[in-house]
């Protein structure tokens, strides 16, 4: 994982609510055997029309004056349903960094951090304010300090958004948490040692 | 099992009993993990990074694959294989059985007599018992939780994990005791109970929680219902439910493939009973239904929080207050093509499907068969009924199930997860309706442009027969 201490960036508006990871990237698209190029199935069913190649001029994503955006800002409870970490990999394919939302749904906030794409939870208000900014000028950017845990707004308005200490630690360094847990070998060994073996596959 | 003399819940015991290292400021708790399922879909990346970084597999012996998600459920061939025309879901196959080779991992391959989907074959094999851990890259995990277990869906990175170390960072989740008090009436389901708690929560009203399901109606329901129960409890937000295991917990593992035996029996037992949560323990949070005021159970929306009484009326966007969830609700009739108001009763379909994680077992099958017995299913609608392993595509087999779906005009299919998630082929065309047993109405979820109404495996069933949306205790007191 690269290093992720600041972001700058512009945003770009889906202001749904729920959005599920069936949306993020769509089931068809999960037959693959690594992570590449997951960038073109972010949101396939609503970028592209019935042809799934023809973009939807509708949908925000394909509108010219959104595509250097790199935080995405959401309606509540995002990244709800499946646990598919294709759909932190598919947006990061598409070139996102961050996500604001008012909450994200447990296991997809898991996946966001192990991969260094930020979940920004914001209240309800701060939300709005980026749906409306977003809308009224596509340049709108904003800025986030992970080690301060801030998210600045254009107006200098500086939010804190909560984010666990050992995520941050990981994000700033760069490193996964796997690491972590290989070196608790011999504590996962005297655990294993007083607790009997539950059930065997193999056997 | 108090602690200090401190009540506790079924989720502390088991949480408690589990951590390798307790959560600091700094970091989370190490959790140990007693079973870890994998299949197909979300583990080829998981292995990747075990091979690139020289890494094995701690404990192949507490790990178990199958293959469910991309396969397909079309016929045998004359000699006796599934075949997989697919070709990217041929080498993600091909790729997961020499992943499970290589690293010594027991797998049960497509069209095996124990292949099946994977929350439903760890129960029948008695692999899921009460006061394990349990985890599994698919967020249905949360099934098992009806055993006692605490069971949750993780990532790929978390697969790599568990593979790694058998163990995962978890930060410590709220508990939240989900009260179903008295008696469910005739036609009414686990199934029912499930949509209306997700109804009454919403979606994401569990998000940091894990439920325990409690009360004279979750007691009453079989160990099929209550995973059925515990199977959604994701849909609600929350990554694991459970259900406190008593004599129908124990009645059911008695004697599996992986059931303790003998002495070993009495020594779990004894254990077993000791992981109810204690009286005067609280929870973070408590809701409660009353199961005798349910009714059959029905989604309208595109999500499985919007969910309704069968006989009620869509709900209208204008009287909904919050401006977020009126927008949501209106995308949501635009998509399924409903409006405002209307009702469900007696919309036609296109589709009935039977099957998936929430509704393939034999019970579900049995209760579908016993309606659709005598009856043919209505000209207009493809009825597909999957059953969940190959171990219920034998039961229901050797009952005669399969004839009387095929007589009343039903296909009958070989295992796996099927039109739940439509990555197989088995799919709702752009515009068609469909009832459906399984846990997700999502946009595209069963099929790009498809339109799923939730229901029960009676509800689906009966409309089935009708041809349009139908609540089943109308066709019952017409027995």
């Amino acid at each position: 994982m690269e290093k992720l201490t600041h972001i700058q960036g512009s945003i770009v508006a889906i202001p749904v609510n729920d959005i599920d990871t069936d949306q993020i990237i769509p089931a068809r698209f999960l037959k693959v055997t690594n992570k590449e190029g997951l960038g073109k199935a972010a949101f396939c069913d609503w970028r592209y029309l019935e042809d799934g190649e023809t973009p939807n001029p509708e949908f925000i994503l394909n509108d010219p004056v959104y595509q250097e955006a790199s935080v995405l800002v959401a309606g509540d409870n995002f990244g709800c349903g499946s646990s598919r970490e294709h759909a932190p990999w598919a947006l990061m394919g598409a070139g996102f960094k961050a996500v604001i939302s008012t909450d994200f749904a447990d296991i997809f906030n898991n996946n966001a951090l192990k991969n260094g794409l930020l979940p920004i939870i914001v209240d309800a208000d701060t939300q709005q304010q980026l749906f409306s900014l977003a809308e009224e000028d596509p340049s709108t950017a904003v800025s986030v300090d992970v080690e301060a845990q801030t998210l600045t707004l254009p107006d200098g308005r500086a939010i804190n958004f909560p984010l666990d200490e050992f995520s941050k630690y990981c994000l700033l360094n760069g490193v996964d948490q796997l690491g972590y847990l290989l070196a608790l070998d011999e504590e996962v060994q005297a655990f294993e040692a007083r607790n009997p073996q539950r059930v065997a596959t193999t056997a | 099992m108090k602690e200090n003399g401190k009540p506790r819940t079924l989720f502390e015991k088991v949480w408690s009993a589990h951590t390798v290292r307790d959560q600091s400021d700094d970091t989370p708790a190490v959790l140990y993990i007693d079973l870890h399922l994998v299949h197909e879909v979300t583990s080829p990346q998981a292995f990747s990074m075990l091979r690139e970084r020289g890494l094995s597999v701690r404990r192949p012996d507490q790990t178990i694959g199958t293959m469910d998600h991309s396969t397909p459920t079309t016929p045998r061939n004359e000699l006796g294989i599934i075949p997989v025309a697919d070709a990217m879901a041929a080498k993600q196959l091909d790729v997961f059985t020499k992943n499970c080779s290589d690293f010594g991992i027991p797998m049960y391959a497509l069209g095996d007599e124990h292949q099946g989907i994977v929350h439903v074959i760890g129960p029948e094999k008695g692999l899921t018992q009460p006061g394990m851990t349990i985890v599994c890259g698919d967020s249905h995990t949360s099934t098992h939780g009806a055993f006692g277990a605490l069971a949750f869906g993780i990532g790929t990175s978390e697969v790599g994990h568990v593979l790694a170390t058998q163990t995962l960072l978890q930060n410590k989740p709220k508990t939240m005791a989900v009260n179903v008090e008295g008696a469910l009436g005739d036609g009414v389901t686990a199934k029912d109970i499930i949509l209306a708690i997700i109804a009454k929560i919403g979606i994401g009203g569990g998000t940091g929680y894990v439920f325990e399901y409690r009360g004279e109606a979750i007691r009453k329901l079989s160990m099929e219902g209550r995973m059925t129960v515990c199977n959604m409890s994701i849909e609600g937000g929350a990554r694991a439910g459970m259900v406190a295991p008593d004599d129908t917990t124990f009645d059911y593992i008695s004697g599996r493939e992986h059931a303790p035996r003998g002495a070993g029996w009495d020594a779990a037992l004894s254990k077993w009973r000791q992981l109810p949560t204690d009286d005067g323990a609280s929870y973070d949070a408590e809701i409660t239904l009353r199961a005798d005021e349910l009714t059959p159970m029905i989604t309208y929306g595109t999500n499985p929080g919007m969910g309704m009484p069968i006989a009620a009326t869509v709900p209208k966007p204008e009287d909904e207050s919050d401006y977020n969830k009126k927008i949501a609700l209106d995308k949501a009739l635009n998509y399924m093509d409903l409006a405002p108001g209307q009702k469900l009763l007696g919309k036609a379909i296109d589709v009935v499907f039977i099957g998936s994680c929430t509704n393939s077992r034999i019970s579900d099958l049995r209760l579908a068969a016993d309606f659709v017995k005598g009856r043919k299913v209505a000209d207009s609608v493809r009825m597909m009924v999957v059953p969940g392993s190959q171990q219920v595509k034998r039961q229901a087999e050797s009952e005669g199930l399969d004839e009387i779906f095929r007589a009343a005009g039903a296909e009958w299919r070989e295992a796996g997860c099927s039109m739940c998630i439509a990555m197989n082929g088995d799919q709702l065309q752009p515009g068609q309706y469909a009832v459906s047993t399984s846990n997700r109405n999502f946009e595209g979820r069963q099929g790009k442009g498809g339109r799923s109404f939730l229901a029960s495996p009676l509800t689906a069933a009966a409309s089935a027969i009708a041809g349009v949306v139908t609540d089943p205790r109308t066709m019952m007191a017409a027995n």
